[in-house]
């Protein structure tokens, strides 16, 4: 039993590090509609800001939180003034491959700056302890992860559904024409929101690293993550997203534990499975509603 | 929806491809010209990953056969030498690609490199069939000098086999009677636990368990959790970069490093990742054939030279390209400098023999496999830093052949 428990709660941290990854793809697919390959490198430039700042210039953990975040945000606003607004008009597929090229950019600029060898961020010691729960040892910063992702979902629950900034959200996913006629700036709720995206990747980056690690191409594997738990969740949907991450981190984890040999399958059979049964995602429905 | 859904299956695809074939999207040719072009040039092609996963690896090997080359001002027999750079992506696609580029149009004279043994095996026959003298200065697959054997293909690094085969005995004898095998899923990380379970059962050792995350794994909390409750003495792992950063790391969060002793191969704490492992990695066991540590002058002499000219520390990589590149430039030495016949060429290296960094090497003439001491060496704290240290050495460790 111990044994059950303790993989449990391996699942449901692994589901709120993928949760923490995945919600600012998330926010902004389902309000701008803008599919962002970048999101995987923004996330990764968080997780090098905050390296460079928790070797070189602090070494403090906590402000490196805070702060790498807010140059990932100055980024995409950066991104999305200057790259995304012209191509509104043109549709999903242009912003996908914009948004791509962009990755591999960001890709080769960070593999300059910052090299390619293997980095890691050390934790600070209440963080970096082994915590002694049901006759099993956990790291007390995996039980940090859960409570970061609660919490985000929290947040962003509570601004999508009980702020007027969130009315205006939803309203603008709806019907942008008559939002904009109704006197309400459209292209500044749409900046608004792809910053929004971009602290949440750099948060994700910096809460993510110490377990995932810094390396080359670390941006296409979180990407490809972030992807199915998007489609397992149903798109643009962040309570959506928020149970599919727990079910892939959960499945993931299990699946491991039982059967190792198909530990790479899996999840991306979970996809299929999810993609054939219920192809609107585990929560699709919602958002067709909305 | 539904077109969103198309619009995501499509950058899934766009992913899976970039990922399968790095190649089309970011193929650049790096020319590297040490020496002036004239005539009497020895012409050396360089296959290494200068891009992707490995590149860092292959960066280190390319700094270890310069620094060698410049102490001897860029000459052998009194030619000069020019060293041909290519990316391989640690793609054997492209390896070949590149590979048949060095042979058919720079008419390379020799070839040494590949970090992949995938692009070792996808330029097998190519070297095989157009007679090209070929050092292996990295990739340790069995088969290379097995099966896959050439007269024109020698190698100077390691082989899996000698990797894993050479702790098994020794961990039977000092550190407990069962063990837990976890390792890479891949050929590389295969290997070297089949001869490490090898040589550790011979002994006398059981293996209680194997498991293999996917290479490149992210998380490994489950399989930790499940190593945990196994009753082993000892884990046996095989892990390399960033995943031996994660995997060492982990052990320690986990609570296991305090109830079974971590051995492996010598990558899991190897120089490139020490450093970011913190404490984590202080009382692992692993087997290798250098360490940055090893206590003879020739190391003393190379570490020197090396923190000289790039203000760093060498790692084990640096230090197969700087023995790769006295191996060519001894053999070229013995030929007089005329690289022309490339059967002249192989006989020339089957000979060499000399002292390197790693202590004392030859080749074995029969599998074409260098003979090389192998080290045991544990990591201890050092000033609050994770170093290691060398406590057993196995002399003259030699490859079966099959």
């Amino acid at each position: 039993m111990d044994v059950i428990a303790a993989q449990l709660v391996n699942g449901v941290s692994y589901g709120m590090l993928l949760f923490v990854i995945t919600c600012g793809l998330s926010l902004v697919f389902g309000i701008l509609g803008v599919l962002n390959l970048a999101h995987g490198s923004l996330y990764m430039i968080g997780a090098y800001v905050a390296y460079t700042m928790t070797s070189q210039w602090f070494e403090n953990f906590w402000l490196a939180l805070i702060v790498a975040p807010l140059v990932v945000a100055v980024l995409s606003l950066a991104i999305e003034l200057i790259l995304l607004r012209p191509t509104y008009h043109l549709g999903h597929l242009s912003q996908v491959l914009l948004t791509f090229g962009l990755a591999y950019v960001i890709h080769d600029v960070t593999s300059m700056i910052w090299g390619s060898d293997v980095l890691s961020i050390p934790l600070p010691p209440p963080l970096s302890e082994t915590l002694h729960l049901w006759n099993q040892d956990f790291p007390a910063y995996r039980l940090f992860v859960v409570a970061a992702g609660v919490v985000l979902a929290f947040c962003l629950w509570f601004v999508q559904e009980k702020t007027r900034w969130g009315a205006i959200i939803r309203a603008g996913l709806s019907d942008k024409e008559m939002i904009n006629a109704l006197g309400v700036n459209i292209k500044l709720v749409f900046t608004a929101v792809f910053l929004a995206g971009g602290y949440l990747a750099g948060v994700g980056g910096v809460i993510a690293s110490p377990i995932l690690g810094l390396y080359p191409s670390m941006e296409f594997q979180t990407l490809i993550l972030a992807l199915v738990v998007l489609v397992v969740g149903g798109l643009g949907s962040i309570a959506g997203t928020f149970v599919a991450s727990l079910v892939v981190g959960i499945v993931e984890t299990f699946g491991r534990f039982l059967v190792p040999e198909l530990s790479l399958f899996l999840v991306f059979g979970l996809m299929v499975v999810i993609l054939i049964c219920k192809p609107d995602g585990l929560l699709g429905k919602q958002v067709v509603r909305h | 929806m539904k077109r969103k859904f198309y619009l995501i299956v499509l950058a899934m695809l766009l992913l899976v491809l970039s990922a399968c074939g790095n190649s089309a999207i970011q193929s650049t040719t790096k020319k590297v010209e040490k020496a002036p072009k004239e005539g009497g040039v020895i012409k050396i092609g360089v296959l290494l990953p200068l891009s992707g996963v490995y590149a860092s690896l292959g960066k280190n090997l390319q700094m270890g056969m310069e620094l060698y080359f410049e102490g001897i001002g860029w000459k052998v027999a009194g030619r000069d030498i020019q060293l041909i750079v290519e990316d391989s992506e640690a793609d054997p696609q492209v390896g070949l690609r590149k590979a048949r580029k060095l042979i058919d149009q720079d008419q390379v004279d020799l070839l040494t490199g590949t970090v992949s043994t995938a692009v070792a095996y996808a330029i097998r026959d190519e070297v095989d069939k157009k007679k090209i003298p070929f050092l292996v200065s990295h990739a340790g697959g069995n088969d290379l000098t097995r099966s896959k054997r050439s007269d024109y293909i020698w190698r100077s690094s390691f082989s899996s086999w000698q990797i894993g085969y050479s702790l098994g005995q020794w961990a039977y004898d000092h550190v407990g009677k069962t063990v837990y095998i976890a390792a890479a899923d891949y050929a590389f990380g295969r290997e070297v636990s089949a001869a490490f379970k090898e040589a550790y059962t011979a002994a006398g050792g059981k293996v209680v368990g194997e498991v293999y995350p996917p290479l490149g794994n992210n998380d490994y909390s489950s399989y930790l959790t499940t190593i945990k409750n196994a009753k082993a003495d000892a884990v046996y792992a095989f892990f390399a970069g960033s995943d031996a950063v994660k995997f060492v790391q982990q052990y320690e969060q986990f609570g296991l490093k305090k109830e079974k002793k971590l051995i492996g191969s010598g990558w899991l704490v190897s120089e490139d990742v020490r450093k970011q492992q913190g404490n984590a990695g202080v009382g692992t066991i692993a087997s290798i054939f250098w360490d940055y540590h090893l206590d003879t002058k020739e190391n003393k002499a190379f570490i020197e030279a090396f923190a000289k000219k790039y203000n760093a520390r060498p790692t084990i990589e640096a230090m197969e390209g700087y023995d790769a590149a006295r191996i060519i430039a001894e053999a070229l030495e013995a030929v007089g400098g005329d690289a022309s016949d490339p059967d002249k060429v192989v006989k020339a290296i089957s000979n060499v023999q000399f002292v390197s960094p790693r202590g004392p090497i030859q080749f074995d003439k029969e599998t074409h496999h260098i003979i090389q001491n192998m080290y045991i060496i544990e990591t201890e704290e050092v000033n609050g830093q994770a170093e290691n240290k060398v406590i057993e050495v196995i002399e003259k460790v030699k490859d079966p052949g099959q």
